[in-house]
């Protein structure tokens, strides 16, 4: 059931963090249209041996933000768990999407 | 068939034939004469230059389905290749099998060959760059042979590889066929890997862009063995040829790896005088002769010699007097040359003498240690230098199985993660270099011994190295990283990865797509 605060932790623009460097991601959010769902666009240069893991982990930090419609374009290169969780959770604050469950 | 270690290899696979499974390092032996190659006689008035390679191709001749083959000394900048097979083309000769001690980027050319069928087989002990992922796709119809350094020479002498005609990238030559490689524009050093090829193939091409007054000197392969000299525009860009001074690593993690690599040496006894030592171009295994370096300064200790590729770094520590003698067959940068060149203590040798397997005794038994890198190492110490984390060749064995099983102690040095690839694996993915030749891991967090060096183990402990378990080590990775999911393969072989007595330690299998 929707409700009146839940619309805080929607990404309402694009927010980007991180960088190309190694074992750092870039993580990029953009809005989605309403009711397409989370989308990953992932590259990574460990796909083979972790794309699994980063789609959970990402999918995870979405679901706990309580974000919903959302593009995610992530650029990763060779980024460990904690560094994925961070940089996606500072993209969804500088798109306006992290409310009372975000980073303090 | 499982080989030894207990890989899955075919007793006969399509293209290459039947295989010979790896049994241990030291177990299987020659049963074969050398190859006896073509006499050969000259008139004494005949003239060797000739003006094009299509004269050297029609007057051989060169035909379909030969093998031609060539050294990598001119690497990243080499033009013999290239131009060697532009000529084939255009001549419509096809099928022919390239043996190339090293292929490079600059290689790229062999991919248009490969697709028009001039090309149809590779054999080669290390490769890089665009063809290396061609063949890691199904470029070749038939599987590339990945040799050692040393397997390479040791299949040339016993008549396993056999080339119709060896093209010489030769720095400088005289018209009558003396070559040496620390001359002319495109001079690369050492010529050692080109010596099997120059004394066992049935023809000889020297292919340069100097020529020199008769008689070259110094004289690095004879005019006894060389049946053309073809005069090029440009054999090589020096640019690709020599490196610039080859630094030793800043990165704090690849030092700390580095200083204790060095602990390893001195704490297994081996630092004292007449010490022999490999190590690679690569900053960190150069930060380990510098490390090790400041100890023997403080020791006054000399050591014997220094074997391998040769850098700069090297050449001082022999005229700093840190080593007596340096052993050859290739350099890397314009101190090397230049030393190679006016030391007589800095030697030039043969693929043969530096590393075969089969011969009265190669340079690399002589050695105390060797620091070597590594892709992958798996729980029972093998080495993967072939295949990177998606499966793609991005390189090969080249001295590294050869060194691993001469040297008194081997060591690896590597990070524990490479980028978030943990390094220690259950199985790596490609077998290069043995397990049992390899006696010591050393990363940032800890070295790990091979539990078939107890005696090793007991002096790294006494000497208070951060010994650890390799179990607990893959899992400390694990933890940080993750635990990485298998790469899945297809069955179809592109490569067969010998060992250097020629038996079959491992095979390549395609990746998808």
């Amino acid at each position: 059931m929707m409700v009146a605060a839940d619309n805080e932790e929607e990404v309402r623009k694009v927010g980007q963090a991180g960088t190309l460097e190694s074992n750092d991601v870039m993580i990029t959010v953009a809005p989605g249209e309403a009711g397409s769902g989370v989308f990953i666009d992932l590259t990574s240069i460990v796909k083979d041996q972790y794309g699994d893991a980063i789609r959970r982990t990402l999918l995870d930090v979405v679901a706990e933000q309580g974000s919903r419609d959302i593009y995610i374009t992530v650029a990763d290169r060779g980024a460990l768990d904690c560094t994925i969780r961070a940089r996606l959770l500072t993209a969804l604050t500088r798109a306006g999407a992290v409310g009372k469950k975000g980073v303090v | 068939m499982k080989n030894s270690i207990g890989r899955d290899i075919p007793e006969v696979i399509e293209g290459y034939g039947e295989t010979i499974p790896y049994v241990g390092a030291f177990e299987t032996q020659p049963a074969m004469k050398r190859q006896a190659p073509k006499v050969k006689t000259i008139h004494p008035r005949k003239q060797k230059l000739v003006d094009t390679l299509e004269t050297v191709f029609q007057q051989i001749p060169i035909t379909d389905g030969m093998t031609l083959s060539f050294h990598h000394h001119f690497r990243n900048g080499d033009g013999v290749v290239n131009q060697v097979l532009a000529t084939a083309a255009a001549l419509g000769i096809k099928n022919l099998k390239v043996a190339l001690s090293s292929v490079f980027p600059v290689h790229e050319t062999l991919i248009a060959h490969m697709k028009s069928g001039v090309v149809t087989a590779l054999d080669t002990n290390y490769m890089s760059g665009p063809v290396a992922k061609a063949i890691s796709k199904g470029m070749l119809a038939i599987p590339v042979v990945l040799r050692t350094h040393g397997g390479r020479a040791r299949a040339i002498e016993c008549g396993q590889l056999l080339i119709d005609v060896a093209f010489i990238a030769a720095p400088a030559a005289d018209e009558y066929g003396n070559l040496n490689g620390v001359q002319g524009p495109a001079a690369c050093g050492s010529l050692g890997y080109a010596f099997p090829d120059a004394e066992y193939a049935d023809h000889v091409v020297a292919v340069t862009d100097y020529i020199v007054e008769y008689p070259l000197a110094p004289i690095s392969i004879p005019q006894c063995r060389v049946d053309y000299v073809v005069k090029v525009d440009c054999a090589g860009d020096p640019k690709g040829i020599v490196s610039g001074t080859t630094k030793i690593t800043k990165d704090p993690v690849g030092l700390k790896i580095a200083a204790m690599a060095a602990k390893v040496i001195e704490a297994a006894g081996l630092l004292k005088n007449g010490f022999s030592f490999q190590t690679g171009a690569g900053g960190v295994s150069l930060a380990v002769a510098h490390f090790v370096r400041q100890r023997m300064e403080q020791e006054h200790i000399v050591g014997s010699f220094a074997l391998g590729g040769i850098t700069g770094y090297m050449v001082e520590m022999l005229e700093k007097g840190f080593f007596k003698k340096l052993i050859d067959v290739q350099g890397f940068d314009l101190e090397a040359i230049r030393s190679i060149q006016t030391n007589p203590n800095h030697l030039e040798v043969s693929a043969n003498f530096y590393a075969s397997p089969f011969n009265a005794g190669c340079a690399i038994n002589k050695l105390d240690v060797v620091v070597l890198g590594a892709t992958e190492i798996d729980i029972d110490f093998h080495v993967n230098v072939v295949t990177g984390s998606d499966g793609v060749i991005m390189g090969g064995s080249g001295g590294h199985a050869d060194a691993a099983a001469g040297a008194k102690v081997t060591i690896v040095v590597a990070n524990l993660l490479r980028g978030r690839l943990p390094i220690i694996v259950e199985q790596v993915l490609t077998a290069t270099t043995p397990g049992e030749t390899i006696d010591v891991l050393v990363t940032e967090r800890g070295v790990v011994v091979n539990p078939q060096r107890p005696e090793l183990l007991q002096q790294l402990l006494a000497a208070g190295l951060p010994v650890k378990d390799i179990h607990d080590l893959k899992a400390m990775a694990e933890k940080i990283a993750g635990v990485p999911q298998k790469l899945k393969t297809s069955d179809r072989i592109v490569a067969v990865v010998e060992y250097r007595d020629g038996s079959v330690i491992d095979v390549v299998r395609q990746v998808n797509q």
